[in-house]
């Protein structure tokens, strides 16, 4: 068949017609499933501030333990399954971070610790943490000039 | 004799007949509707091993030695062994030849190296090269998430256009001056098309085209119509891509809406199985062909197919570079009498 204009225009049409559309169940699941993880943190945080601990300790305590748990639920194999119904709800929050670094770094670690493991740990969240790292910086230089 | 007839289709002049075929299927595909015509099935996706490439590895050797070994065949008897998988420098398929200690031919057409393997068997039967040949493809889905997506216990959320790679390895022995069926009786090669597809979790929608291509093409060339099969078979082109072929050939004035099949479709439970639309991978075709449609042509209950095998040839380089996803589509014709 040639690939001329009117084939390609007639072919896309069918596969326009054909494509299947995103259930959306799963933006109500993304909704559901980003809150619970939100509450889970708000808890935690509560807890910490609560036994004396100022705002900003609390809030790193309560990133590391977010941290830990999403670890923990990936190295048991439970994180994948939340992830394929709850989407960005799932993804977004600080567990998901949690998630891409430790699914790499179990994925990769048949080749080996050092050329495996840690050379492709950050794979996935390595665009996180360059433009985290980025971002924070010019927010951190602007402040700086406006400081001054 | 001229064996070409029209511009891409062959008839083979000899008897090639397919001996024996062998299928291996992991955990998901047994729970699925193909179950019972599987010849061996396994639960544990790691079988045995410390990763799941070497698993994929054992899988293909285990079916085909069981192949050899059900038909009293030593690896001697083998003049060539014909295959491919998906795994970068198609590794699977390379160590499982040097464990055979078998003359080897690696090939790579994506999910179509199953169609590929049988062509190149058949021609060399055909030339009088060779007197028996083994071939085999295979997947395994967790090979080939890490190879084309994402590492396992990643969180990602599939669209429903997307596919499961197929867990499964599928073998047969090809022969010529046979007196039984089934015989490969012609072959369509198939032209690499782009029509503008460049999403990968949407290969259906790319790879469509290819097959409407080299059905057409195949159907023109020896001057036949659908009427002439008992099925047209495709590859993997699970159910966004098997509409579309469907429609698009309409379209162009080829029906083939009751006598079309898809192996992606047919490998799964598609609403109750968590697959998204169908089965893919180098082990789909044959795997599916290996167990229910040899099943069939044995049985007489099929006597004519055409096994149209599509593959999507991309890299995670190309679609990295914004590239289109070129496909493509191989055929060729088994049936009961010659």
């Amino acid at each position: 068949m040639e690939s001329n204009k009117k084939n390609i225009k007639d072919y896309q049409e069918v596969v326009k017609k054909n494509k299947p559309t995103p259930n959306k169940s799963h933006l109500y699941m993304s909704f559901i499933v980003g809150g619970i993880i939100c509450m889970i943190g708000q808890f935690i945080n509560n807890f910490f501030s609560r036994r004396g601990f100022s705002m900003l300790e609390a809030a790193n305590m309560t990133s590391i333990v977010m941290v830990f748990l999403g670890s923990l639920l990936t190295g048991l194999g439970l994180y994948d399954n939340i992830g394929k119904k709850a989407g960005a709800g799932s993804i977004v929050p600080i567990t998901g971070f949690a998630n891409s670094i430790v699914s790499s770094a179990m994925e990769f670690q048949k080749e080996g610790y050092i050329f495996g493991m840690a050379a492709n740990m950050f794979k996935i969240a390595g665009p996180v943490i360059v433009f985290g790292v980025t971002s924070s910086s010019v927010v951190g230089l602007i402040y700086f000039i406006l400081t001054r | 004799m001229n064996k070409k007839i029209g511009r891409q289709s062959y008839k083979f002049g000899k008897r090639i007949c397919i001996r024996d075929t062998r299928s291996i299927a992991g955990p998901v595909e047994s729970q699925g509707p193909l179950n019972s015509y599987f010849h061996e099935t396994f639960e544990d996706d790691l079988l045995g091993q410390d990763s799941f490439e070497k698993a994929e590895h054992q899988m293909c050797l285990r079916n085909i030695l069981s192949l050899l070994e059900t038909n009293q065949l030593n690896e001697t008897d083998i003049d060539i062994y014909i295959g491919g998988d998906l795994l970068n420098q198609i590794i699977t398929t390379n160590l499982t030849a040097r464990d055979l200690k078998i003359p080897y031919w690696g090939l790579y057409n994506a999910c179509s190296t199953f169609v590929e393997a049988i062509q190149a068997a058949a021609v060399l039967l055909d030339g009088d090269f060779i007197n028996r040949a083994v071939i085999s493809t295979a997947s395994h889905f967790s090979t080939a998430e890490r190879q084309y997506r994402f590492p396992l216990e990643l969180g990602t959320q599939s669209p429903p256009s997307a596919q499961r790679t197929v867990t499964g390895s599928g073998a047969m022995i090809l022969e010529k001056s046979c007196l039984e069926g089934p015989f490969v009786t012609h072959m369509t090669i198939g032209k690499v098309m782009d029509f503008g597809q460049s999403d990968p979790n949407d290969m259906g929608s790319a790879m469509a085209i290819a097959a409407c291509d080299t059905i057409m093409t195949h159907l023109e060339d020896l001057d036949v119509s659908a009427e002439d099969y008992d099925l047209i078979v495709t590859g993997d082109l699970g159910e966004v891509g098997y509409n579309i072929t469907k429609d698009f050939l309409k379209k162009k004035g080829v029906n083939i809406e009751n006598k079309y099949k898809d192996c992606g479709m047919l490998v799964y439970d598609i609403i109750n199985q968590d697959v998204m639309c169908g089965g893919s991978g180098a082990g789909c075709s044959s795997t599916v062909f290996t167990s229910y449609f040899y099943n069939k042509l044995k049985s007489k209950e099929l006597n004519k197919i055409l096994l149209v095998a599509t593959g999507a040839l991309l890299s995670p380089i190309s679609t990295g570079q914004k590239e289109n996803i070129p496909c493509i589509a191989h055929a060729v014709t088994i049936e009961n009498s010659k």
